[in-house]
């Protein structure tokens, strides 16, 4: 998928700090042509600083930016092969829509006509024609973002940054938006990097996630990788929700290891190739959907199996979540699809039941 | 609630007839008949009259609204110019400082400023002999002092209400920093500056305090003749020139006002 060795964007040892607070530090990554980049972190972990200063409002402490083999680290925005969209849109107000999208190759001094043909494509591209003449106040949050969309792209940057492009919309607008941004993104072939706080955003939209916190990268990946295979329990936290359970490793075979976990009484078992010795602590994390909810003992002795009682449950429509508390006292949770179709509940509150999980299913949490 | 409600009324009636009422009089007795000032004597638009036929007063009036139109011009420049640099060039060293410095004159009494100024003149005259005389020049420049502070205030607000990122967009589409600013941030802050200018405006044609320090002998603005006149006792041709002037003023601030509101609504 990446190119590595001809990557669209180069970022080298990037760090910005402000005073003594260090926003980003030493951020290495190469992203590729026609990726969908994501950025994913909470709030105050930089990536809307490191965003920034691709777009060029920042200047890095250190480090540098290459974009298609030329140093932009220096490069003024205004210089840049490289449109933002703004968090706010930031669509000018005393402009309308037509104008607006026109912007940047006013400023670029293109041709009248030029302009007309390629305002004319951007309008039909974010579907925004009947409105060319609207005034910005007239319009909703949805078509605002198309304005702040096609205005970005009209210059076919080399790189389109989007900061937070959903989070103004409500859910069902921004559902849409998340296919029709991956269309378009699939359409013009252009490197679209952006910044979200949003994992499902992040998990939809994205060919790569890098998992941001405290100014530094902590996993790359696809994904899928990043969800399934996270590297420590930040990111396993972070991303979706997760049961982990601490204990140290008893035994290493060539198919897995073994956690004697002191909280559970039990001893667990992972598959996967993992660097660790014996007797060193480690977390074993199981994602709630990987945890199969049962009234009698399952019959896989394979399986972590462990009993339990029915804490709470919600019934969310398409998933029903449970939250289990263990016999060593210990509260997982648990989900699970409604496949089938009944009023009646499948576990009381109080009842007794079995979790069980395949050794296939437990992440091993190293730091 | 009914009762309440009736209070709160009586009370906003009695303090806006506080208010208003001496000015509301002065008007009326700008349509005053009589020869004298204080006593009524029938409805008569004679002193309006008489009033355009007074050169002095047509002359102090021309001389104000000159001073006027141009120290709000040149306030309206410099104190956009300054609410530009605070508010959007970033925490350079001293920020705190001339933001607080910039409010100064908006508090400072008037005799000092007056003072301060008239000093300011006489030492540069004796130095770089100028102003050889005092009148217009100096006047507005003195307007054009106190006046910026508002001008700097309000604009100020204004572009801390807006969002940043416009001018960063600008940017970002290729406007280069000089081009974004008549792009993008001057339309944006027109209202704030239309409304600082017509504030300046009424100012400058209501201050006495400072002129009087700053103006020298045959430069009387119109604050400045009606003052004397009135040392001589109130004659009702000043009556119907103080309404002329309170139109002037409170259209001024009504348009300030207005403007101001319109782009907030936006």
């Amino acid at each position: 998928m990446t190119d590595t060795a001809n990557p669209l964007i180069r970022i080298a040892g990037l760090s910005k700090s402000f005073g003594d607070f260090v926003a980003v530090d030493d951020i290495h990554l190469d992203i590729g042509r026609s990726e969908l980049f994501s950025i994913l972190g909470g709030s105050g972990c930089g990536k809307s600083t490191l965003l920034r200063m691709l777009a060029g409002f920042e200047t890095p402490s250190a480090g540098k930016v290459e974009i298609d083999g030329i140093d932009v680290t220096h490069l003024p925005p205004y210089e840049r092969p490289v449109n933002m969209m703004f968090q706010s849109y930031a669509v000018f107000p005393h402009m309308n829509v037509e104008k607006n999208i026109a912007y940047g190759l006013r400023k670029d001094r293109v041709g009248k006509h030029e302009i007309a043909r390629r305002v004319d494509d951007m309008l039909e591209l974010v579907q925004l024609g009947d409105f060319r003449q609207r005034k910005t106040d007239q319009l909703s949050g949805g078509q605002l973002q198309r304005v702040a969309l096609a205005r970005a792209l009209i210059k076919r940057p080399k790189v389109l940054l989007l900061d937070e492009p959903l989070a103004a919309l409500d859910k069902k607008l921004r559902e849409r938006t998340q296919f029709e941004l991956m269309n378009i993104q699939d359409e013009l072939g252009i490197t679209f990097v952006v910044v979200t706080h949003d994992q499902e955003e992040a998990m939809t939209l994205s060919s790569r996630i890098a998992v941001m916190n405290e100014g530094r990268f902590l996993q790359v990946g696809e994904p899928k990788e990043i969800y399934e295979y996270p590297c420590n329990r930040f990111v396993a936290n972070f991303i979706g929700t997760i049961n982990t359970f601490e204990g140290t490793v008893a035994s290493v075979d060539p198919d897995g290891i073994s956690i004697q976990c002191e909280e559970l009484g039990s001893t667990l078992r992972a598959v996967g190739d993992y660097a660790v010795a014996v007797g060193q602590a480690v977390g074993v994390a199981v994602r709630p959907e990987k945890i199969f909810i049962s009234r009698s003992e399952p019959e896989d002795l394979y399986d972590a199996r462990l009993r339990g009682i029915v804490d709470d449950q919600g019934y969310l429509g398409n998933l029903s979540l449970y939250r289990v508390r263990l016999e060593s006292g210990k509260m997982i949770q648990v989900s699970s699809q409604n496949r089938r179709r009944s009023s009646k509940r499948f576990v009381e509150w109080d009842d007794e039941i079995w979790i069980s999980w395949q050794p296939l299913s437990a992440v091993v949490l190293v730091d | 609630m009914q009762k309440r409600s009736l209070f709160i009324l009586s009370t906003l009636a009695f303090g806006y007839a506080f208010l208003y009422i001496p000015l509301i009089s002065v008007v009326i007795y700008s349509f005053n008949d009589s020869n004298l000032a204080t006593i009524w004597g029938g409805f008569s638009t004679r002193w309006y009259g008489e009033l355009f036929r007074n050169d002095q007063i047509l002359d102090a009036m021309f001389l104000s609204l000159r001073i006027a139109a141009t120290a709000a011009t040149l306030a309206t420049v410099l104190g956009t110019m300054a609410g530009l640099l605070l508010a959007r060039f970033g925490n350079f060293r001293g920020r705190t400082v001339f933001s607080g410095m910039i409010t100064s004159p908006l508090v400072m009494p008037e005799v000092i400023t007056g003072l301060s100024l008239l000093l300011l003149f006489v030492s540069l005259k004796q130095y770089f002999g100028w102003p050889d005389q005092r009148g217009f020049g100096t006047i507005t420049i003195a307007h054009t002092t106190f006046a910026m502070a508002y001008v700097a205030v309000i604009v100020r607000s204004r572009l801390a209400a807006m969002d940043e990122s416009l001018e960063e967009a600008a940017m970002d589409l290729g406007g280069r920093p000089f081009r974004v600013v008549f792009d993008i941030t001057l339309p944006l802050i027109a209202p704030a500056m239309i409304a600082g200018w017509l504030l300046a405006f009424t100012l400058s044609l209501d201050d006495l305090v400072i002129a009087s320090f700053v103006s020298g002998p045959g430069a009387s603005t119109l604050p400045m003749y009606i003052f004397s006149k009135v040392k001589l006792g109130v004659t009702p041709d000043i009556n119907a020139l103080a309404s002329i002037f309170i139109l002037i003023v409170s259209t001024g601030l009504l348009i300030a006002w207005a403007t101001l509101r319109k782009s907030r609504i936006r």
